[in-house]
């Protein structure tokens, strides 16, 4: 089953993790990068990306079918999404597994629907 | 059966025929040697008997015909499988307790949710959606192995443990005491035991909930009155279920493995075992606090050590203790009974009963409150 894995932190995480030190954020780069070359190894990794961060993201929303631009991400919360990971796995606790290696903070586990 | 009927909603149903069956034949005739083996050999025989009346399922009708019941090894139990499904960290709290009872213990939706005080369509919905979470996520039906084990007892055990304390003391103003939440509790916790032999903290969870209700005929007087620990009448107490349950609390610590659940029996050992409220052990009482809070600092564990406090170290001490909890315990009405009972020791009798009536206001439990109404009068 396909789960889709929402890496997610806080506004304060985004600017701590972008004015970090140089050799930590290779640390911590070289760390998820990692987690996600062992499961891609192992097989349970179909794609993933990491995002960059929500001042560089643009959200197209339609107002009577007419699509508008604006600036920013369309929630609008303290929360953002650093990346995800899309993983085929048994079951939730497969994929919990997953979740609990990840080496970089909080992680959203959403099961994708199946076609 | 989940794993053989491949449908969480049938399969459900099934378990709780045979346990309901289970809870009527057990009692008189006493817990069967295997009671895994004996609970699957009626769920398997009632499975035939659905299934039969749906044409659909014709195929896997013969499926469980073919099977035969796998005589014991605690891993095929599939009751086991539900309780550990139903207590899935992936689903709230609420709902795991609320699908343990319905779907574990045979309780109706109307009875779980006038147990923990909701309305029958928000307890009915709460249910629904949990166990849509359970299909859609895809929570496995399994008992967890390796290192997730452990967290995922304590998940099950913290279930039944809010299901026992609801059971021995209620939120609800209805009634004080609902004893049949409380034993089934035990039973379930009976059940995960005899399923999963020799877990320490099952075992501690277990010796708790007996050396709790061993005291349930001391608990009310003939009126209906509560009687609080000091002034129960010991030989009331059921001195075959206390040394029932410290045996069980024995086997427990014979495994040097510690947790919440033995130190909290322990506590309730050391009350069982003495002769009067006066000559309790109190030192050992306190250590046991302080184990605990070793573990967890929580600050109704911490309100509880104040109590055996202030008779090691007096009630001036104690009294300091509980108000560093006031602001922890604000709307928990045992922080203001408490400090209401310090108070009049230290002959403070204004401030006592301002707090009891800020207990009183706090408190929804009947007997609870007509004992605050009682100290408020005399």
């Amino acid at each position: 089953m396909k789960y889709v894995l929402l890496f997610v932190g806080t506004m304060e995480d985004q600017e701590r993790f972008e004015n970090m030190p140089a050799d930590q954020m290779e640390a911590g780069m070289k760390a998820a990068g990692k987690w996600f070359e062992d499961y891609s190894r192992a097989g349970k990794i179909v794609g993933g990306e990491q995002l960059k961060g929500p001042q560089t993201a643009t959200t197209v929303r339609f107002n009577d079918g007419k699509p508008i631009v604006t600036d920013g991400p369309f929630v609008e919360s303290k929360e953002i999404i650093g990346g995800f990971a899309v993983v085929e796995v048994k079951d939730l606790d497969e994929a919990l597994e997953m979740a609990k290696s990840w080496p970089a903070g909080p992680v959203e586990v959403w099961p994708a629907v199946e076609r | 059966m989940v794993r053989i009927i491949g449908n969480f909603d049938i399969a459900e149903e099934v378990v709780q025929d045979s346990l309901l069956a289970a809870l009527e034949t057990w009692p008189e005739q006493g817990i069967p040697d295997r009671p895994g083996a004996w609970l699957m050999t009626t769920a398997r025989r009632r499975a035939i008997d659905l299934l039969r009346r749906d044409h659909r399922y014709a195929d896997k009708v013969a499926l469980l015909e073919r099977s035969t019941v796998n005589p014991d090894p605690p891993e095929a139990d599939d009751r086991l499988r539900l309780i550990f499904t139903c207590c899935h960290p992936a689903l709230a709290t609420e709902a795991q307790v609320a699908l343990t009872l319905r779907a574990v213990a045979g309780f109706t939706t109307q009875e779980i949710a006038a147990a923990f005080l909701v309305s029958e369509p928000t307890m009915a919905q709460r249910i629904v959606r949990a166990k849509r979470k359970i299909v859609e996520a895809n929570i496995p039906y399994r008992v967890p192995q390796g290192p997730e084990l452990v967290p995922r007892v304590d998940a099950v055990l913290a279930v039944l443990y809010l299901m026992f304390n609801e059971g021995y003391l209620s939120h609800s103003p209805a009634t004080a005491m609902r004893r049949d939440l409380a034993e089934d509790a035990q039973w379930l916790t009976l059940l995960v035991d005899r399923l999963m032999p020799n877990q320490p903290e099952v075992l501690g969870l277990l010796a708790l909930t007996m050396l709790n209700l061993a005291r349930s005929a001391a608990r009310f007087d003939a009126a209906g009155e509560m009687v609080l620990l000091p002034d129960q009448d010991r030989a009331l107490w059921d001195r075959a279920k206390i040394a029932e349950g410290i045996s069980t609390l024995e086997r427990a610590g014979s495994m040097r493995a510690p947790g919440p659940y033995q130190l909290q029996a322990a506590i309730a050992a050391v009350h069982a075992e003495s002769r009067s409220w006066q000559e309790t052990d109190w030192p050992q009482i306190v250590r046991l606090y302080d184990a605990l809070l070793g573990m967890s600092s929580s600050p109704v564990v911490r309100l509880n050590r104040a109590v055996a406090l202030a008779q090691v170290a007096g009630p001036e001490v104690a009294l300091g203790e509980v108000n560093d909890l006031a602001i922890a315990l604000a709307g928990y009405h045992l922080l203001h009974s408490t400090r209401a009972e310090l108070l009049d020791q230290l002959g403070e009798h204004q401030l006592a009963r301002e707090a009891r009536l800020r207990a009183l206001e706090l408190c929804q439990n009947p007997a609870e409150r007509s004992l605050l109404e009682r100290k408020l009068a005399g």
